[in-house]
């Protein structure tokens, strides 16, 4: 699957397509297909969000989002070696997933 | 310390003024990220993998009190609670918001400090000697003259869009503790027949394309030290490559020209620079000096109570001889056993402010190994400090040992690395704390980087290690024999690299190979130099 991220403007946050909006979960990613580009035409456009760009992910058995290159999956959830400053989607995942 | 003029102030408040006004733009739109990028790289903002980092400015290292406490308070106000020293003596905040972010420059400034040239292609803060003004070996305080040149290259006219960063250190002993010859300019503050100058090493560096830095001039008179500085820029800023950015740096065209034809065009362009007059009047450099005089040191006892082996153990390994036989320099270590190289929470940078202000003069000092120093501590009054540091975990007796590890933030932060170097920092002081072998194996520098941009030097490392990108999986380069001091060299690859466990158990390899053959008083890298890499290659892949 082919899903869409980047930094928030303001906060520079890890923030990722919903399809909807940009929120700060990576399972809330969706697949966009063959729209990325015009999304992402789109949302550079609202200046929103700091070069958004696609990146190739997986469904998990469980259902969960997993980007495929390792730099996005630190990305999804925060430093691996201050896991206290983690995005709290990392207490729900867990982080066997990142490395 | 340096104390800002009118001046000085008047321009960093204008940058402030000037920065929150491009901030609000982008905020509001009115800017793109590309137009935004370069303007906010010039304050220190940079954009890394889960915020905005801002990288501040700690000139030549030093830093007062009060500095220390501002920085404090901006990582409470404005970060989550902590900072992160650098390899260049400065600080960076990983969690900055933008909206946030001229309020921060804002209350440095009312610090005397700043953000400006910590990104860019322009001169960078200049480093020096973390003794610098205490250390018993200088032939003087490098520190008048670092200072001149950060004024001298503050907004300078022609160097603000060089083909790439460029990085200076001064220093004034032959013991090199600022890897001098790794700069783009490295200059070494020289005594010659009762006259002071300055060497000039010009073309070092680390990097995907390390080098080191050949001498172009052996002595520059001190009131012409501006202008050899100037000339070697000049033929740098015409001649350096803009069309390759992994070919711009001084090194490259150094490299290319070769010392010989470089030095003659440097020359030249100093000739003429003599003859036009723009070295900086002998007063300003006095009044520079002024600010670095020594403060009132007091005779007091030499020796001290040793019987504590915790406390001997910290006194012969982080503290430095100073100039005054009464004091010495003391080395707070930020590399607990299974601690983040480099990083401090607010409250022990807090701690550290007290601490400086109590024992050492109200200075401190940020050292390029990631570790801060109280300059001038009386040597009686060791036994209190320690106790302090030994109580808030920052009294780990483990200077350039193999604990002392370099690392820069690797994956786990930066945009641009491939691999994680923090965890293996942390993994290997675990690993050789557990064993007790820290102590046995004595001077042992090992440098860690997530990247081929070396912010982690280790190049430099006695032990050096590279982390890169395998097909999506982090893997590590071991490399030996490497030195950022007086005896530099590069290290040497071994060979193939390594998964996390494997690096970290190749890493005891070498050090078992050192321990089985060092001879009376070795180093692992004098060891290292006298058999070579076969028997290390040996027990790793044989």
């Amino acid at each position: 699957m082919k899903i869409l991220t980047g930094n928030d403007l303001r906060t520079g946050a890890v923030v990722w397509w919903s399809g909807a909006g940009w929120s700060l979960f990576v399972d809330d990613a969706v697949d966009v297909g063959d729209d990325a580009q015009e999304i992402l035409a789109r949302e550079e456009a609202a200046r929103r969000v700091n070069v958004p760009y696609a990146i190739e992910a997986s469904l998990d058995e469980a259902g969960h989002v997993r980007p495929a290159h390792i730099k996005d999956r630190v990305r999804a959830l925060g430093p691996t070696v201050r896991r206290d400053l983690a995005v709290p989607t990392a207490q729900k995942t867990g982080w066997d997933w990142v490395i | 310390m340096y104390r800002y003029d009118l001046y000085d102030q008047q321009m960093v408040d204008a940058r402030v003024a000037e920065f929150r006004d491009q901030a609000r733009r982008r905020l509001e739109g009115k800017l793109t990220e590309d137009q935004f990028k370069p303007l906010r790289l010039m304050n220190g903002l940079y954009l890394q993998l889960h915020a905005y980092m801002l990288r501040v400015a700690i000139p030549y290292g030093t830093l007062s009190s009060r500095q220390m406490e501002a920085l404090a308070d901006i990582a409470d106000k404005y970060d989550r609670g902590y900072g992160h020293f650098t390899t260049r003596q400065n600080i960076q905040y990983n969690w900055i918001r933008l909206e946030d972010a001229a309020d921060a420059l804002e209350d440095l400034s009312k610090v005397e400090m700043h953000a400006i040239q910590t990104s860019g292609n322009c001169i960078r803060n200049i480093s020096s000697d973390h003794f610098a003004g205490a250390a018993h070996d200088e032939v003087a305080d490098p520190r008048p003259y670092a200072e001149l040149l950060r004024q001298w290259s503050s907004f300078h006219p022609e160097f603000t869009y060089l083909p790439r960063k460029f990085k200076i250190a001064v220093i004034a002993s032959e013991k090199d503790r600022a890897a001098m010859r790794l700069h783009d300019i490295g200059i070494r503050i020289v005594s010659r027949d009762g006259e002071l100058g300055a060497q000039f090493y010009v073309g070092g560096g680390m990097g995907r394309t390390p080098m080191i830095a050949p001498l172009v001039r052996d002595f520059v008179p001190l009131d012409q030290l501006v202008t050899y500085a100037e000339a070697c820029l000049r033929v740098y800023n015409r001649y350096g490559r803009r069309d390759n950015k992994y070919k711009a740096r001084i090194k490259i065209l150094v490299h290319e020209l070769g010392a010989e034809e470089y030095t003659r065009q440097v020359e030249e362009e100093f000739a003429h620079l003599l003859s036009v007059g723009v070295e900086p009047p002998r007063e300003e450099l006095a009044r520079i000096a002024a600010f670095f005089a020594d403060p009132p040191f007091a005779e007091g006892a030499r020796v001290i109570d040793r019987s504590d082996p915790d406390f001997a153990l910290w006194v012969d390994r982080n503290t430095h001889r100073h100039k005054h036989d009464a004091y010495v320099s003391a080395v707070i270590s930020l590399k607990p056993v299974g601690g983040i190289p480099g990083d401090a929470t607010s409250e022990q940078m807090r701690l550290v402010a007290r601490l400086a202000r109590d024992y050492s003069f109200d200075e401190l000092r940020v050292m390029h190994t990631q570790n801060l120093l109280l300059p001038h501590v009386a040597i009686a009054d060791l036994p209190a400090l320690w106790a302090e540091l030994d109580a808030a975990g920052l009294g780990s007796p483990n200077m350039d040992t193999i604990e002392d590890i370099i690392a820069c933030p690797g994956l786990d932060y930066c945009s641009l690395a491939n691999a994680r170097s923090i965890p293996l920092a942390q993994r290997i002081s675990e690993r050789f704390a557990a064993t007790g072998r820290t102590g046995e194996l004595g001077e042992l520098k090992l440098k860690i980087s997530g990247c081929i941009n070396a912010c982690g030097h280790h190049h430099a490392g006695h032990i050096g290690i590279l982390g890169v990108d395998k097909k999506g999986t982090e893997n590590y380069q071991l490399s030996l024999g490497g030195s950022e001091a007086e005896d530099v060299a590069l290290a040497r690859i071994t060979g193939p690299g390594f998964d996390e466990d494997g690096v970290i158990a190749a890493v005891e390899k070498v050090t078992d190979v050192y321990l089985a053959a060092r001879e009376q008083g070795e180093r692992f890298l004098d060891t290292y130099r006298r058999i070579g890499m076969e028997p290390f290659k040996e027990a790793l892949y044989g």
